[in-house]
């Protein structure tokens, strides 16, 4: 069994920095091999998760993005129409019976697999990233749920295909939309937060070994407290990422020696227009003077 | 082998204190199946004995399902698992199902929503609008009791609780009705702009491959997606209850919905109008929204749910109802501001005034007169009958 002492490491070689829920909820789902509900704002590394767990696991991810109006068809197979269009019409030809015909052109080689389909079919377990389930119709949710439970799908043409090695599955959610209780059983459940700051400077730390030491210190320091300012929008790590390559480039040492270019470089972090004109210079030389 | 035999009976200790805990985690209103405790009892079973630290974190995703559970956890870990920890919460069970009618156990509710208990000297006096009304004069509270529900009757004239109840159930299946017009989605359309390759192909396989039948597929409509704001403040003590009702068969049967209530904060209630269990729903909705029957701050409000809510909860399809008389304490210029920035995130603006159904009211109020510009469509909400009245403005979108 894979356990929380191994995988957090593991996912330090993948650049992913977990804190102690994450490495648990993520060792449950290895051990129990049940679906992750993970639920936060945006930009707290949700996604990221499931790419470094993928890579801590060294195995395949595949991702199905949920969108509004998103079908079944579009996400676990389609026959491949215009092949088998031209398949008939070739054998039609060669003077084959029908029933022939059918029992070809309803064969493996014409069937297009999309995620889920892909996810089961897989020999060696991937990591399945539903991303953003809340976007997606209630209808889609409730069919996920058979395919959550039992890991098979059935193709009328074909019969029941179940899954040659469980995939890893891991769910997530900007709480767009409230999900059905049903789901929410089905998964183990974990809130993710934003980083607290030693967990955060270990990221841009991991990320971004050249930055300097103090740099580095200061732009955590800054962004945590930026956080806490009435936002519309929070900087997330990605964000926080940006902004300090954007910095490294302009050569800037020391936050509060170079208000200027640190206010100019503040569009990495907020990204809309209130939020900019709510954090003025004052304001940029306030927190660059607490995290200095 | 000893020591085997002894990590097994910790084990078998931990076991029991873990259902112990559950079923503390289930007062306290979690969700937690049989078969989840099942599930944890084998899993814990199962393993090397762990720091407590490390149980708490394996607990904590097993037994959790959404961020209000998963905030409240840790609380009600230490609160069961440490003796020098915090108070144990001896909440009682509220939602007992032999309880007829749970609003007589919150007083909250009993109070602000006039529960009309005979004798209890706290029914909503009838007021003198009603001579304008179907109802009558100072006898009207009687007079109301005896008469069957109209779908007129201004809903603050229905007193008995029969009555009260039958008129809850009727703002309850008004909203389902709703619903179940508005959402029926139509797949396959004669004339869909999408040829349905699928369907097509299928169909073209007896003749031979030749699709001489084309079907076609409509994109189907993307529902409404409704946002209630309910004003629970003092004025509108006598509609609330009913209004709730309707919010909550719309919440409830409404695949895309929230619900807010406010007075002089904002409080999103959805799952606690989600909550199939009303008794329960009623006691979280009053231990929610403490400060009911105050002031109501508008303003305030709107600006609470701008700056926590908007970008998540809207869309391009959402239509904000706001049920509100609109007694305002708070400053008009904010709620100009506050409905102007909303007006941005969503796409109609429904105001309903249960005072407008009136016949001598104007809305007069400077808050009122602020929201004007900002409203779509505004309408008395005092009868059934008016609530019924806004479906052709949910359907004039789908």
């Amino acid at each position: 069994m894979t356990t929380s002492t191994d995988i957090a490491p593991r996912l330090a070689n993948a650049g992913y920095v977990a804190d102690d829920a994450l490495a648990t909820a993520l060792e449950l789902t290895l051990s129990l091999q049940r679906p992750l509900l993970l639920e936060g704002e945006a930009g707290v590394g949700k996604t990221e998760t499931a790419k470094a767990l993928a890579s801590a696991l060294d195995t395949k991810l595949i991702r199905l993005q949920c969108y509004e109006g998103l079908d079944a068809s579009s996400t676990i197979y389609e026959w491949n129409y215009q092949k088998q269009l031209l398949a008939i019409r070739a054998r039609e030809h060669e003077g084959q019976s029908a029933d022939t015909i059918e029992k070809h052109i309803f064969s493996e080689d014409f069937l297009l697999h999309r995620p889920l389909l892909e996810a089961i079919s897989q020999p060696k377990s991937p990591v399945l990233l539903i991303d953003e389930i809340d976007r997606a119709d209630e209808e889609f949710e409730a069919y996920l749920l058979e395919i959550l439970s039992d890991f098979q799908v059935t193709i009328p043409e074909l019969g029941t295909m179940a899954a040659k090695s469980r995939p890893y599955v891991i769910l997530t959610s900007n709480g767009t939309r409230e999900l059905s209780d049903a789901l929410r059983r089905r998964c183990l459940y974990s809130y993710v937060e934003f980083p607290d700051h030693a967990r955060e400077l270990a990221i841009l730390r991991a990320r971004m070994p050249d930055l300097e030491e103090k740099l580095a210190e200061a732009v955590i320091g800054f962004v945590q407290q930026l956080r806490k300012e009435d936002l519309e929008k929070k900087p997330g790590i990605a964000e926080t990422l940006d902004w300090a390559a954007a910095l490294c480039g302009l050569g800037v040492k020391a936050l509060q020696d170079d208000i200027s270019k640190v206010t100019e470089t503040m569009i990495c972090l907020l990204k809309t227009e209130k939020d900019i004109k709510s954090v003025p210079k004052e304001t940029v030389s306030r927190l660059a003077g607490k995290a200095a | 082998m000893m020591a085997v035999a002894a990590g097994h009976a910790e084990n078998t200790r931990l076991t029991d204190r873990v259902v112990g805990f559950i079923d503390h985690l289930r007062v306290n209103g979690f969700t937690v199946g049989i078969e989840e405790c099942g599930g944890i009892a084998a899993h814990l079973g199962a393993r090397r004995l762990t720091r407590l630290a490390q149980i708490r974190l394996e607990l904590k995703t097993l037994l959790t399902g959404n961020r209000e559970e998963w905030q409240r956890f840790d609380d009600l870990f230490e609160a069961y698992w440490l003796p020098s920890g915090k108070v144990r919460i001896n909440s009682k069970r509220t939602t007992s199902p032999h309880v007829k009618n749970p609003l007589r156990q919150t007083p909250i509710w009993q109070d602000h929503l006039a529960d009309g208990q005979p004798g209890n000297g706290d029914a909503p006096q009838v007021e003198s609008e009603t001579q304008n009304e179907a109802t009558g004069d100072a006898s009207g509270r009687l007079i109301a009791a005896r008469q069957s529900i109209d779908r007129k009757t201004d809903l603050k004239h229905i007193v008995d609780p029969d009555e009260i109840r039958r008129a809850e159930l009727l703002a309850l299946r008004l909203a389902q009705a709703m619903r179940y017009r508005l959402s029926r989605r139509q797949r396959m359309a004669r004339k869909g702009r999408r040829i349905d390759l699928r369907r097509t192909i299928r169909h073209a396989l007896p003749r031979g491959g030749e699709p001489i039948e084309l079907f076609r597929r409509a994109t189907p409509d993307r529902p409404v997606h409704i946002i209630v704001f309910l004003d629970v403040s003092g004025s509108m003590k006598h509609y609330s209850r009913f209004f709730l009702q309707f919010v909550k068969g719309l919440v409830c049967t409404w695949m895309h919905s929230e619900a807010f209530v406010f007075h002089t904060r904002l409080i999103r209630v959805t799952d606690a109008v989600r909550d199939r269990n009303s008794a329960r729903a009623m006691t979280r909705l009053a231990l929610m929204a403490e400060g009911f029957g105050g002031g109501t701050r508008l303003g305030e409000s709107l600006a609470t749910f701008n700056r926590n809510y908007a970008r998540r909860l809207t869309n391009s399809r959402t239509v904000a109802i706001i049920l509100s008389d609109g007694y305002d304490t708070g400053t008009p210029q904010q709620l100009t501001d506050e409905l102007a920035q909303m007006k941005k995130h969503i796409r109609r603006l429904i105001w309903l005034n249960p005072l407008l159904g009136w016949r001598n009211y104007e809305p007069v109020t400077a808050a009122m007169q602020a929201a004007r510009p900002y409203i779509d469509h505004f309408a008395a909400a005092n009868s059934l009958e008016s609530l019924a009245a806004i479906e052709p403005e949910l359907a004039a979108m789908s």
